[in-house]
C-alpha cells in the first residue's frame, strides 16, 4: 500500500494534500482512546527527546503538546524565551543547533515571526512542528478544529464553516482555511472590514459583513479570539461596540434556521466575541476541541517520528501481513 | 506494490474450520472452562478468528465468552525501521482483566514480536491471572523466546516466503496460502 508520508516536518496545512490531512485525522482516532485509559501512555516514542521551544507566551498549546508527548512516552524539555539564552541575543538557529548538539529528535516551535518554523526546519535535522508562527499558520489548531467538526457532524465535505473575527491577524484562520478547503468544506469569514484580509473573494471564500447573515448561512462558527490590543491599534472602536455588532449571542443564534456548532480556539474573551451562554451552551464544542487537541498532536508526533518517508512507504509491503 | 510471488494453498476453508475446532478445545482445556476466559484477537485477522472461536464455544457450551481486540501498533519496537503504520485499529478490552484468563488469538505466529508487544499492552490494562497464546498457524522463525499454547497448524516456512491467512469476513474467502519470494529478479 502506498501511503503518502508526512515528510520531516509539519509547518502548515498549505503544503499538505487532502489525503495527508485525512491520514492525520484518522490516526488521531486511536490516540483519543489512549487518553481514556487508566494508564494513559503508550511506548510508541520511547527514547525520543522533544524540545518545546516557545518564543511566545502560550499555555494551552504548550500543555497540549506536552501531554501528547508524555502520553507517547517521549522525553520532553520546555524552553521559553523568558530567562533563556534567547534573551541574551542568541539567534534562533544557534539555539536550535545547540539543542541538536545535545541529540534531540524533534522541536515544537512557536515564534512571533511568520516563517520561523520553516526557517528552522531547513537548518536542522530534527523534525520541526509549527505550533504557531506569526500570522502564518497554526496547523495543529486547525487539525483539531477539523477533527472536532468531523466528530460532531460526521463529515467535513460540504459543511459550511464561517470563521468569525480577526481573520487578518489570525494564523488559526489561515490554517483553517487551507484545511477546510482541501477537505471540501464551504468557507466564509465574518468580521469588521478592518480585520479581514483583501482578496478573499477571489480565493472562493465568502465574506459576510454582518454576523446575522453568517449565522443564517453557516453550519459551524469558528469564533476567533479578539486580541485586546487591536483596539488600541485602532482596528475596532471599542470592545463593547465589537460585542454589540459581532458578538455571538444566544439571541442571534436563536434566529438561525438550524443549530450551529460553535468552535473557539481559546482563550475566550467572554462577553466580547462570544457570550458565556453560547460558550457554555449545548452547541459549544470548545472543550471537545481541547480534548481532540491532545489526540491530534499525538498523531502528528507519531507520524513524524518515523522520520523516513521512503522507508515508511516501502515497509507497507516488505514486512508482510504475517507479522 | 511488491512483485507478486507464486502462491501455494496450504489450508482450504474446511481445514481452517477443523483447525479452529481443535483450537477451541485446546483453549477451553487451558482456561479450565469458560468461567474466567476472555478471548483477545490481535488486529486485524486475529479479531475475526477470536470471534469465530467465540461462536464455536457458544455453539458447544451455550456460553458467550467476552471478546476483546488489540491493536499493538503503538507497542511495536520497529517504528525506527519501518516507520509509522498507515492505519491503527481499535483496541477494546473488557473493563476488568484482573484474575481473568486471557487467550491472545492471532493468525500467524512468526518472529514473536507482535506477541511481545501484545503482552506489554495487556499489562497496561490490568493483571490477568494467566495469559495464553492461540494461533492458527505457527510458521516457525522465532526471534524471541515466545511459544504458542494452542496451535491450529504447525508449518515450516523459510524466512523469504510469506504466509497469508485469508478470511471470509475480510478477504471474501477462507484460505491459508504461502506466497513464495519472487525469484531473484529485483524489480
Amino acid at each position: 500500500m502506498t501511503v503518502p508520508a508526512l515528510g520531516k516536518d509539519l509547518l502548515g496545512l498549505e503544503p499538505l494534500s487532502a489525503e495527508q490531512i485525512r491520514r492525520i485525522l484518522d490516526t488521531a482516532e486511536p490516540f483519543k482512546a489512549v487518553s481514556e485509559r487508566a494508564i494513559k501512555k503508550v511506548p510508541a516514542l520511547r527514547g525520543k527527546t522533544i524540545v518545546n521551544l516557545f518564543f511566545e507566551a502560550s499555555t494551552r498549546t504548550r500543555i497540549s503538546f506536552e501531554f501528547a508527548e508524555k502520553r507517547l512516552s517521549a522525553d520532553t524539555v520546555n524552553i521559553t524565551a523568558y530567562g533563556s539564552s534567547v534573551q541574551k541575543g542568541e539567534n534562533l538557529v544557534d539555539t536550535a543547533r545547540n539543542l541538536e548538539a545535545m541529540r534531540i529528535d524533534m522541536v515544537v516551535i512557536r515564534h512571533e515571526s511568520s516563517g520561523a518554523a520553516k526557517f528552522l526546519a531547513e537548518r536542522i535535522r530534527s523534525n520541526v512542528i509549527n505550533a504557531g508562527d506569526g500570522k502564518h499558520e497554526h496547523p495543529t489548531q486547525a487539525l483539531l478544529d477539523l477533527l472536532t467538526i468531523r466528530d460532531t457532524l460526521g463529515k467535513i465535505e460540504g459543511v459550511k464553516v464561517c470563521i468569525c473575527g480577526d481573520v487578518l491577524h489570525s494564523r488559526v484562520a489561515r490554517s483553517n482555511m487551507w484545511g477546510l478547503r482541501k477537505l471540501g468544506a464551504d468557507v466564509a469569514v465574518c468580521g469588521p472590514k478592518t480585520l479581514l484580509p483583501l482578496g478573499l473573494g477571489e480565493l472562493g471564500v465568502t465574506v459576510f459583513r454582518r454576523i446575522e447573515d453568517a449565522i443564517q448561512w453557516a453550519d459551524v462558527l469558528n469564533v476567533l479570539r479578539l486580541q485586546i490590543e487591536r483596539m488600541s491599534a485602532g482596528y475596532i472602536p471599542s470592545l463593547r461596540e465589537y460585542n454589540r455588532v459581532f458578538g455571538v449571542s444566544v439571541e442571534r443564534l436563536e434566529r438561525a434556521p438550524h443549530d450551529l456548532v460553535i468552535l473557539h480556539p481559546g482563550p475566550m474573551n467572554r462577553g466580547v466575541e462570544i457570550d458565556s451562554r453560547v460558550a457554555d451552551g449545548p452547541h459549544s464544542v470548545i472543550l471537545q476541541q481541547v480534548t481532540n487537541g491532545v489526540a491530534v498532536r499525538m498523531a502528528v508526533l507519531y507520524l513524524l517520528a518515523g522520520g523516513q518517508p521512503e522507508l515508511a512507504v516501502a515497509a507497507g509491503g516488505a514486512k508482510g501481513a504475517d507479522e | 506494490m511488491q512483485a507478486a510471488g507464486s502462491r501455494t494453498l496450504l489450508l482450504d476453508a474446511r481445514a481452517i474450520a477443523r483447525a479452529l475446532q481443535h483450537m477451541t478445545a485446546g483453549i477451553l482445556e487451558l482456561a479450565g472452562g469458560t468461567e474466567r476466559l476472555v478471548l483477545v484477537g490481535i488486529q486485524r485477522r486475529g479479531v475475526e478468528l477470536a470471534e469465530r472461536i467465540g461462536r464455536e464455544i457458544a455453539r458447544t457450551t451455550d456460553i458467550r465468552v467476552p471478546l476483546g481486540a488489540l491493536d499493538i501498533t503503538l507497542y511495536r519496537d520497529d517504528l525506527q525501521t519501518v516507520g509509522p503504520r498507515p492505519v491503527i485499529g481499535e483496541t477494546r478490552l473488557p473493563n476488568d482483566l484482573d484474575d481473568r484468563v486471557i487467550m491472545i488469538v492471532d493468525d500467524v505466529l512468526y518472529t514473536g514480536r507482535t506477541v511481545r508487544a501484545a503482552l506489554d499492552e495487556i499489562a497496561d490494562f490490568g493483571r490477568p491471572a494467566r495469559i495464553g497464546l492461540a494461533v492458527l498457524i505457527d510458521r516457525g522463525g522465532r526471534e524471541l523466546p515466545i511459544q504458542a499454547d494452542v496451535v491450529g497448524e504447525q508449518l515450516t516456512v523459510p524466512p523469504g516466503a510469506r504466509v497469508d491467512v485469508l478470511l471470509e469476513e475480510v478477504d471474501g474467502r477462507d484460505a491459508v496460502e504461502r506466497v513464495n519470494a519472487p525469484g531473484d529478479a529485483a524489480s
